[in-house]
């Protein structure tokens, strides 16, 4: 009877042939080049190859310690930073808001000087407000930062682990005319863009590698550049997208359709007359899916709520990712701690 | 005490109150302006300190109509004496200081207070403006005849508008037979509602809640049919979008009594500073991103509304230049963007981001003096004449500025306690090289240079 067993790391260097980047923090898409997403893509590619073995474990970040500082509730992208952690031996410790110290008014800067003189490698944070993990980027100077979703602002591993699903599901596929790539892709985001932080951080990435991007949903829940209306100076992101408010109208030809989440108090906010209305005009059903191009994929960030942003059937048809987006989302994590842990300075 | 005189040769003399300007000499003596204009070195007075006035401007002292002291309650952002510091090295000598205090100026008891404070502790000319409702809470009415006897100088909630329109109605009629100006913060908090920045293509990158040029826009036509059915005398405080200023002129060419204002940071810098940049255009945000500094309310704008407020300003539709200078502790400010307090700290940067627009050929320098002396002066009213005059016998309130003074923003070196200003480390062209305050030197800067005194034979 073996008492012990060594830990096999095959192949450790196969699984992570990137270059260490010179990159400190990950905090939105907008500073990624197309370059440096594709390293990542390929990164993680190697990393859900270790994803898929009997033992999961690697010792890539042994010694370094990772914080997970969740102002917000969150459970998949909470578990899938503390899995690739794991997976790759980094000590990883949990801290949430709720019985912390930012219960007796702690402040999130004096939280993260704390986190940071405990010799913590990589703070990976989630909070409410936009640009919170930019106030902990720039006070703290020993630490990467990770945005793990910061108000309506963005959500950038989402968006690569969005893209990963993407080139993994199409990108490779035998009738791509750009071979292993988005580029040309049809992506449509259908519903509340104008909270949306996956919505946004996912516009950059995807055009970013050239997809085609529509927005779809209430002209209520588009920011108002985008919907080109009034006299309002219009983003760079808004530059890249089309809107069409008409979903059947803008499914067509459509490869990839993303629902978003429907917050439910957008409709006593005013946003919406109800419900009934907008699951009538912008739920994902199976029917509108027939105008999309054949081997179209459905995704969804998660957590549903089915039966109005998606129907149930959608959710759970053959053209739904939803499931591989949180595997992936493991590898994805995985190949950004490894790249922020292993760069220069460290 | 005797102040001892003063005798400034051969700056560049500019009182727009009397649309003079031209290079001449200056005697200050005895507390008052005593002449002004070609004087020669004969009427030097025995014992008068010289000041070489080459290639400077002598104007009189800039008046602020709308700045905040936070005093009493809030001395931990500022002080009347640091706000007063402040305000004489920018060169102003008049500040009227916003009731958002706490208590909150809705009383004669707290105008007499901020008296006796300022007596002891400032260096200029304090002016109170007092609450329109009780405790700004803008549900009654202050007592505005008290607070008019007091002394304030005009009403205001600011800080927050008076949001029910009947009761800016009964406001503008009450105080219409007082002869003070009601200077309304116009943002309609139903369309504002939790925005932090403005609306457009920053707001949406960020990820911020915009905040719509109609909230400010809808209150300033509310307050303007309000002015026109009331008679009540309508100043519209800190004027931040391209919509305004054709509301504005348009009440004006129907003859009502309604007089706008607007900040240095509203004609200078845009809502792309947010990005952190400075200004300069960025792909991305970068970890400079989201500087609370840029925070202020009404948020910065578009370049099209900064142009259309300059044009506002030059064509005289906008009455005056006023700072808001909001300063702030340095923890309510590191925090996030949205938990981060409103304002700038800009006393002390005024006149250097306005010759911008003088060096940028934007504006006239005689019409940036007269935005900061006679402009302000005149919403103030007739009684505040002489503030804004260099005529023989008025105080001697006079500020000497060289505009030409390369020079970088440094907040370590600001006299307010608000160090909360995105133009940090920003280079700026013009600065204040003295003030003076009834006679006395109340400000000399390192750009000063003295002559030998000389004594007639």
């Amino acid at each position: 009877m073996a008492l012990s067993r060594t830990i096999d790391t095959p192949g450790l260097d196969d699984a992570f042939p990137v270059e260490p980047s010179t990159r400190r923090h990950v905090l939105d898409l907008d500073d990624f080049s197309k370059e440096e997403i594709t390293e990542v893509l390929e990164s993680a590619r190697g990393m859900k190859e270790v994803l898929g073995r009997d033992i999961k474990k690697v010792p890539a970040l042994r010694g370094k310690v990772v914080v997970t500082l969740f102002y917000e509730a969150s459970t998949r992208t909470r578990i899938s930073f503390e899995e690739a952690g794991k997976v790759l031996s980094a000590d990883v410790i949990n801290m949430s808001a709720s019985g912390s110290s930012t219960e007796k008014g702690e402040s999130l800067l004096n939280t993260g000087l704390t986190i940071q003189a405990m010799g913590v490698d990589t703070i990976v944070v989630r909070h409410p407000h936009s640009g919170a993990p930019y106030l902990l980027a720039r006070q703290l100077n020993k630490v990467n930062i990770i945005n793990a979703g910061d108000g309506l602002h963005a959500h950038p591993t989402q968006a690569l682990l969005d893209l990963y699903t993407v080139q993994d599901k199409l990108g490779w596929a035998a009738d791509n005319p750009n071979g292993n790539s988005i580029e040309g892709l049809k992506v449509v985001i259908v519903g509340d863009v104008l909270h949306s932080r996956v919505a946004r951080s996912n516009i950059w990435g995807f055009a970013k590698m050239g997809a085609r991007i529509v927005l779809s949903g209430p002209g209520t829940l588009m920011p108002s550049d985008m919907l080109r209306s009034g006299r309002v100076a219009r983003s760079q992101m808004a530059s890249m997208v089309g809107v069409e408010t008409d979903l059947d109208r803008a499914i067509e030809g459509a490869d990839v359709v993303m629902a978003l989440r429907l917050q439910q108090e957008r409709q006593h906010a005013g946003f919406l007359p109800s419900l009934r209305e907008y699951i009538r005009r912008w739920q994902v059903t199976e029917d509108r899916l027939t105008k999309a191009n054949p081997g179209v994929i459905v995704m969804h960030p998660g957590p549903m709520n089915e039966g109005i942003e998606i129907s149930n059937n959608v959710a759970h048809g053959g053209a739904s990712v939803i499931e591989e987006q949180v595997t992936n989302g493991v590898a994805i994590r995985m190949a950004l701690l490894y790249r922020l842990t292993i760069g220069p300075g460290n | 005490m005797e102040t001892q005189s003063i005798f400034i040769r051969h700056a560049r003399i500019i009182d727009p109150s009397r649309q003079l300007d031209r290079v001449g000499d200056l005697l200050l003596g005895g507390g008052e302006i005593l002449a002004a204009g070609r004087l020669g070195v004969d009427r030097i007075p025995d014992g008068a300190i010289v000041i070489n006035g080459l290639g400077l401007v002598a104007s009189p002292g800039f008046i602020d109509l709308h700045c905040h002291l936070r005093e009493p309650g809030f001395e931990y952002k500022e002080t009347i004496a640091a706000g007063s510091r402040a305000g004489a090295k920018g060169g102003f000598t008049t500040l009227c200081c916003m009731p958002n205090t706490d208590p909150p100026i809705d009383n004669a008891a707290v105008v007499d207070y901020i008296r006796q404070r300022a007596r002891q502790d400032s260096l200029i000319r304090i002016l109170s403006i007092g609450c329109v409702t009780k405790g700004r809470k803008g549900l009654e009415l202050a007592e505005m005849e008290e607070l008019a006897n007091a002394g304030v100088v005009a009403f205001s909630d600011d800080g927050d508008p008076v949001y029910d329109a009947n009761l800016m109605r009964l406001a503008l009629t009450y105080s219409s037979d007082l002869g003070l100006p009601i200077s309304n913060h116009c943002q309609d908090r139903s369309l504002s509602c939790n925005g932090v920045m403005a609306e457009g293509s920053v707001a949406t990158h960020l990820g911020l809640d915009g905040i719509p040029a109609a909230a400010e826009e809808a209150m300033i036509a509310r307050d303007i049919a309000l002015a026109e059915s009331t008679g009540g005398r309508l100043h519209v405080a800190h004027l931040s979008t391209a919509g305004s200023v054709p509301l504005v002129r348009e009440a004006k060419e129907r003859g009502l009594p309604v007089t706008a204002e607007v900040c240095p940071h509203h004609l200078t810098i845009t809502d792309q500073w947010v990005l952190g940049g400075k200004g300069e255009p960025r792909a991305s945000a970068g970890s400079l991103a989201y500087d609370t500094a840029t925070k202020v309310y009404p948020p910065l704008r578009a370049q099209r509304d900064v142009d259309a407020l300059i044009q506002g300003l030059a064509d005289g539709v906008i009455d005056c230049i006023a700072t808001d200078h909001a300063p702030h502790d340095i923890t309510s400010k590191q925090v996030t963007y949205q938990d981060a307090a409103f304002g700038i700290s800009v006393l002390e940067t005024a006149l250097g981001s306005l010759l911008q627009l003088v060096h940028g050929k934007k504006l006239s320098m005689g019409a940036l003096v007269d935005r900061l002396t006679n402009g302000p002066a005149k919403v103030l009213g007739e009684s505040y004449a002489d503030l804004a005059s260099m005529q023989p016998g008025t105080a001697a309130d006079v500020v000497l500025f060289d505009p030409e003074e390369d020079w970088t923003v440094d907040t370590s070196e600001f006299e307010s306690k608000g160090r909360n200003t995105p133009l940090e480390g920003t280079k700026l062209k013009g600065r204040v090289v003295a003030t003076f305050s009834g006679g006395n030197m109340v400000y000399q800067g390192p750009g000063l240079r003295f002559e030998e005194s000389r004594a007639r034979v």
